[in-house]
């Protein structure tokens, strides 16, 4: 959680994760819920690092308050925010 | 079709051949599905996990650039790679389907579903001039053998209760080149197939594969040879970095030189311009352009007729290859774009030796861990104008013309945004009478929204549309740019 009580929601888009489907997580911010706008900070990194090791194939990664959702969709990232913000 | 799931799969499939080719582990090639999907493995998509791995199997005899068609399932992944590496040429068909990953969908048909509220007006019985809608337990249903798709029912049906079944496929392609067969699996008859790709980017299984030469391109790298990079004008925007970073990544990744295939362009466009400035003056009606390798085979298999209205121009991609020879002799040209259809216009072009598309490109850089926004800018060694910059969007190649053409009051441009069954019907009709009302330079795009729609894009068209136009709009104009000087073409 930031500090500001926002979740923190941060993409990547490295070339690994790029390549591999994050530019589908581009248009991110415009499919998370209305009511839920406000509570997410969405960050675009040039690369998080994550692809370095062996799990390269589990690109795209997403991370959610530092949590890493690998192999990230549309539709994971936005269940998960609704995890965080449900509990 | 955008589908991450589908991408990833093609994208991981040819990342894993490219590391082994570069690692020198062609032998071991035989466990690529194995490793996609390993004992106790989730199965994401299919019945069960040997089913997953066949079609891993078959999609990475695409990736080595062989038919699925031809394979007996006998030979392993590790002898298909030694053909792969041991051949001399590319296949000549481009395209292969994936049998095993072809979901056999059900016939394209007009089929009534639950939603049938059995009314009492029965507008479909009424419509339906064959006959074939009967009522049955109080709800319509259709006699498949009197049924002719027409879709009348559909239309008048109160309730929108009556659906056509679609085959993505079939119903993608321009000019009805791919169906289904016996077996029930797509089939495509090249005879007819103009190579657009339509049918690659429509499968929701992604079934429908190019064959790649990506493992003939790091030979030639391997062998020592000057290998050129001839980079699309629609590659800007595919990576979320400028055209120069992508061009230096291709240079980290082997590549000796980088091109832009905008620089082509430049000819392609004053080329056309002096080319439609003579037939006006001869009292043609119309002129066709010719740079989109697509239309080219649809003329040349289904429309012969229109033969005399298309440009001689020859495409970017030709003029950007005879540069890159006349400079380099004896260098090794790839073009790199979204299109398939390129593969089929190089194997026939003089200059232009192997072609890749975008995801190859991107998989190589996943393939060989390079992060292109971190590296320095290549500088190309020529100036390409706005105009050739802008061929990548529909629309762009008709202005480059105009404006080539300075004073022309007498041009009147239009577009043939995407080819399919419609636009198709219209070039044969303006072609027969040999007029076309909708104006005298018509510019063809197979791809609707051109180039950056093409099946094999890394990033969305509406963004790309954006980052190509703003790169344009940086350059100078064609006008003010020197000509290009070029020996006599072959």
């Amino acid at each position: 959680m930031e500090e500001s009580g926002k979740i923190s929601l941060e993409l990547c888009f490295g070339t690994t994760c790029f390549v591999m489907g994050a530019s589908k997580l581009q248009d991110i911010e415009s499919f998370i819920p209305p009511q839920y706008k406000n509570k997410v900070d969405v960050k675009a990194h040039t690369c998080l690092d994550l692809c370095k090791n062996s799990t390269y194939m589990k690109a795209p990664f997403v991370k959610i308050d530092g949590e890493i959702i690998s192999e990230a969709t549309v539709e994971k990232v936005i269940q998960a925010i609704e995890r965080k913000i449900n509990g | 079709m955008d589908n991450s799931n589908t991408t990833h799969l093609k994208r991981e499939v040819l990342v894993r051949l490219i590391k082994a080719y570069i690692n020198q582990e062609m032998k071991e090639l035989y466990k690529l599905p194995f490793e996609m999907r390993p004992k106790n493995a989730e199965v994401p998509y299919r019945c069960c996990i040997y089913k997953e791995r066949a079609i891993l199997r078959q999609r990475a005899i695409a990736g080595l650039g062989l038919s699925v068609e031809t394979d007996d399932e006998m030979t392993s992944l590790t002898q298909y790679g030694q053909q792969a590496i041991d051949r001399e040429k590319p296949d000549e068909e481009i395209l292969t389907v994936v049998e095993t990953a072809c979901k056999g969908c059900v016939p394209s048909r007009v089929y009534v579903t639950e939603l049938c509220q059995g009314c009492v007006a029965r507008p479909c019985v009424s419509t339906c001039k064959f006959g074939a809608i009967q009522i049955k337990d109080g709800k319509s249903v259709i006699d498949g053998e009197k049924c002719k798709n027409c879709g009348m029912c559909m239309n008048v049906c109160p309730y929108s209760a009556i659906v056509r079944l679609k085959v993505p496929c079939e119903d993608a392609c321009p000019v009805g080149a791919i169906t289904k067969n016996e077996n029930g699996h797509a089939e495509i008859d090249f005879d007819k197939c103009i190579s657009c790709g339509a049918c690659v980017g429509a499968c929701p299984f992604a079934a429908v594969h190019e064959k790649s030469q990506v493992i003939d391109v790091l030979k030639q790298m391997k062998a020592g040879k000057k290998v050129v990079a001839m980079l699309a004008p629609s590659v800007v925007g595919q990576l979320p970095v400028s055209i120069n970073k992508i061009a230096q990544g291709l240079i980290k990744a082997g590549f000796d030189e980088v091109f832009e295939v905008a620089y082509g362009a430049d000819v392609t466009a004053r080329t056309e311009a002096v080319d439609f400035k003579e037939r006006m003056e001869e009292g043609h009606e119309f002129m066709t352009t010719s740079c989109c390798a697509a239309y080219n085979e649809l003329v040349d298999k289904h429309i012969p007729e229109m033969k005399p209205f298309r440009s001689e121009t020859r495409t970017p991609m030709h003029y950007t290859a005879q540069i890159v020879k006349e400079r380099y002799p004896d260098s090794v040209a790839v073009f790199i774009g979204p299109c398939v259809a390129k593969r089929k216009e190089a194997q026939k072009d003089e200059y232009t030796d192997y072609v890749m598309n975008f995801e190859e490109m991107g998989a190589l850089f996943v393939a060989l861990n390079i992060e292109v926004a971190h590296l320095e800018d290549y500088q190309f060694a020529d100036v390409a104008s706005k105009e050739g910059k802008n061929f990548a969007v529909t629309g762009g190649v008709a202005e480059s013309v105009k404006v080539a053409l300075k004073d022309f009051p007498e041009l009147f441009p239009t577009c043939v945004n995407g080819l399919n069954p419609k636009s198709v019907r219209d070039l044969k009709n303006w072609a027969k009478k040999g007029q076309c009302p909708e104006g005298n330079l018509i510019e063809i795009m197979a791809c609707e929204g051109g180039c950056v729609a093409g099946s094999a894009c890394l990033n969305n068209k509406r963004i790309t549309t954006k980052k190509v136009q703003e790169y344009a709009n940086a350059a100078q104009c064609i006008n003010d740019l020197p000509d290009i000087e070029l020996k006599a073409s072959k």
